[in-house]
């Protein structure tokens, strides 16, 4: 009883508290009622959970029958299927890896050396070819794993990259500054897409007949190019954030400009910048699908390819919601994250 | 254009780069690098598996079963239309099988050679079967949808002037949107490539009630292509295509061809190659279209597989019938 009247109070405070707000209010549930009440009649009343592509053209609502013939080709692309545990071992290892990363009290060095020996476990276990794994080339490697290795490689090398180009655009030094200046404006001025048609078709004109280099690996440094401009930028607006008086108080204890970086300047700049740096993570996060133009098989591909399957034409909403919920995971968890981070920082009182 | 210009220029460095010796590199490395597409039904496209099918990709599988006696023996790699060209010049791939249209200036300035046509694609019209509608040129004053800024809306244009007929067209960005246009009522006839067409309709709830019109409007003739400058691999290439036809012409097929082990017929024993010759003279083994045909199969058993009456897509032969059934698929003589 007064728990109702508690939501009633609450509803007549923020919902109808003037007539406008009521009238907004009104309209608002009616077209989400419509609108959940369509989804839910899509979605479990007349989806069509068992049966073959023509018992899902008959009736009218969602094919989960798709997601279901489909979903180790979206999520695994050409890897072998009865190699298919490799690649779930790699991302379960990287998710753990990342999880237990994500905790202050893990923040030490020998974690960064966890992260080399995954590196270098998962490519082998991609890859194969030692300890009896049979190869896999790397063109047959595809999906959800694709998508990961291109985001966590590109995030690892051009976050430390971006701040370098930071520091150089405000470095003291003309060449460095300029040559600083010129890649992070010259990159920032075309898009991805013309960095990742320049890797996969000029760059192979001018190797010589039959010398090819690996896509995936033209594709990765085309977006650590890409990422480390625009992460130089957001580590310089963090630079400038810190008041000349913490420089001034680095020089005064005598420190020289890597100690003062080090030690006093950039744990403030990094911190100040956490929110646009993970905007960055994740904004790259969702552009690696641009390698699509080249024809590699990340998340966003083989659900495209999916489609075309003649037996499956034509069953394009699920698909996407499908690969929709699977970057909403990734992105939303990173921005959460973010947040944490920012409360725990702001709590510390590390800012000021 | 600025790209067309960059990738010819390029080009030229390669076709004189480019060296003969494609066969042996192949049977060196043990495999075809075949380019496809990055997924169209009924030419390329991959199943839940991964496995890839269609036309283009049996093309590639006849050629491994030449070569290698085994159609497994071929790499598939996907690549966007972009990439297509620079992928062959660069050596990534041996041969490029995928729904490309053989072009004056791609056969030139590309550095391209083209062997014999694979499929006659070409710009259709769909409509619905209430509506009556029996021939292309029944459409005057029709409303047709069709995809903004491509050769199809122009040759939709060019062909109801042509004509002296009535055109309202209602464009759209995208294909799927085309469709779904189509679907609910906004125009009377779609129109885009006659495979197109025929992918478009087994999307939809009752494929019966729309019907593809018999007119063609525009040549889009499907061949697989090869780099300049290695006639051997070329002539490889042309008379796998073409041994898929012979065998089709001479009625042998995957299932019947042991039959003809004890045949007197000069030309099967030719093609089986009980007479030999023809395996020598292209770098072969003597017996490499029995290969093709007892492991992929003549050209009609893989048409009808990947977009014939045995798959969803259905379409007809039309002109991709033997010359002597009505089409215009004709093989030289293999001797």
């Amino acid at each position: 009883m007064f728990k109702s009247k508690a939501l009633r109070t609450w509803c007549h405070k923020n919902l109808f508290n003037s007539k406008m707000n009521s009238f907004l209010s009104v309209v608002i549930v009616v077209i989400l009622f419509k609108f959940l009440s369509y989804f839910y009649a899509w979605f479990v009343t007349n989806a069509v959970w068992i049966g073959d592509a023509a018992a899902c053209r008959e009736a009218s609502g969602a094919c989960v029958v798709f997601i279901k013939e489909k979903y180790n080709f979206i999520l695994f692309g050409f890897y072998p299927r009865a190699e298919i545990y490799r690649p779930i071992l790699c991302i379960v290892l990287l998710l753990s890896l990342v999880i237990y990363s994500s905790y202050e009290k893990n923040w030490k060095k020998c974690t960064l050396i966890l992260w080399a020996l995954l590196f270098l476990v998962s490519t082998i276990l991609m890859g194969g070819g030692i300890f009896s794994l049979p190869i896999v080339e790397s063109d047959q490697w595809g999906g959800l794993p694709l998508t990961l290795i291109l985001s966590v490689v590109g995030i690892f090398v051009s976050y430390p990259l971006g701040i370098v180009l930071a520091l150089g655009r405000r470095s003291k030094m003309p060449i460095i500054r300029i040559f600083s200046t010129c890649y992070i404006e010259l990159i920032r001025g075309v898009p991805m897409i013309s960095l990742l048609f320049m890797s996969s078709v000029m760059f192979p004109l001018f190797l010589p007949e039959g010398v090819v280099i690996d896509k995936i690996i033209r594709a990765q440094i085309a977006i650590i190019m890409f990422v480390c401009a625009y992460m130089a930028e957001v580590v310089r607006g963090g630079l400038q954030a810190i008041p000349r008086g913490q420089y001034e108080a680095a020089e005064a204890l005598g420190l020289n400009y890597f100690q003062t970086m080090r030690l006093v300047i950039l744990p403030q700049a990094l911190k100040v910048v956490i929110p646009p740096t993970v905007n960055t993570v994740i904004g790259m996060f969702k552009d690696t699908s641009l390698v699509i133009i080249i024809a590699l098989f990340d998340l966003m591909s083989t659900m495209k390819t999916a489609l075309k399957d003649p037996e499956w034409l034509g069953f394009n909403v699920e698909g996407y919601i499908f690969i929709a919920l699977i970057y909403f995971m990734f992105c939303f968890s990173m921005g959460k994250y973010s947040r944490t981070l920012e409360k725990k920082f702001n709590r510390k009182g590390t800012l000021t | 254009m600025r790209t067309n210009i960059l990738i010819s220029f390029s080009m030229l460095c390669f076709v004189f780069a480019a060296n003969a010796g494609t066969l042996d590199k192949i049977k060196k490395k043990g495999h075809v690098s075949c380019g496809v597409s990055q997924g169209l039904a009924g030419f390329s496209a991959p199943d839940g598996l991964g496995v890839w099918n269609g036309i283009d990709v049996d093309i590639c599988r006849a050629l491994a079963a030449a070569i290698f006696k085994d159609p497994k023996k071929v790499k598939f790699v996907s690549l966007s239309a972009q990439q297509r060209f620079t992928a062959l010049q660069s050596g990534e791939i041996d041969i490029l099988s995928r729904n490309t249209t053989n072009t004056l200036s791609r056969d030139t300035s590309l550095g391209l050679n083209f062997a014999p046509v694979i499929y006659y694609d070409g710009q259709g019209f769909m409509v619905r079967k209430k509506d009556g509608i029996k021939s292309a040129k029944d459409l005057s004053g029709a409303s047709v949808c069709t995809q903004q800024g491509t050769t199809t809306e122009l040759n939709l244009a060019d062909y109801f002037r042509a004509n002296r007929m009535k055109l309202k067209p209602v464009v759209f960005e995208s294909n799927d949107e085309v469709t779904q246009a189509f679907l609910k009522g906004r125009c009377d006839a779609l129109t885009t490539d006659a495979s197109g067409l025929a992918s478009e309709r087994s999307k939809v709830k009752n494929p019966n009630d729309y019907i593809i019109l018999p007119e063609i409007i525009s040549k889009e003739p499907l061949a697989p292509a090869v780099r300049h400058g290695d006639d051997k691999w070329l002539d490889v290439v042309t008379w796998t295509v073409n041994a898929l036809l012979t065998a089709e012409e001479l009625g042998i097929s995957s299932k019947n061809i042991d039959s003809f082990k004890k045949t007197r017929d000069p030309k099967i024993a030719r093609f089986i190659g009980k007479t030999i010759g023809n395996g020598k003279a292209l770098g072969l083994d003597e017996k490499w279209a029995y290969y093709i045909i007892k492991t992929v199969g003549n050209y009609s058993e893989i048409f009808e597989r990947h977009v014939g009456k045995d798959s969803p897509l259905k379409l007809e032969r039309g002109l991709n019938a033997l010359w002597n059934k009505g089409g215009i698929m004709y093989s030289s003589p293999m001797r």
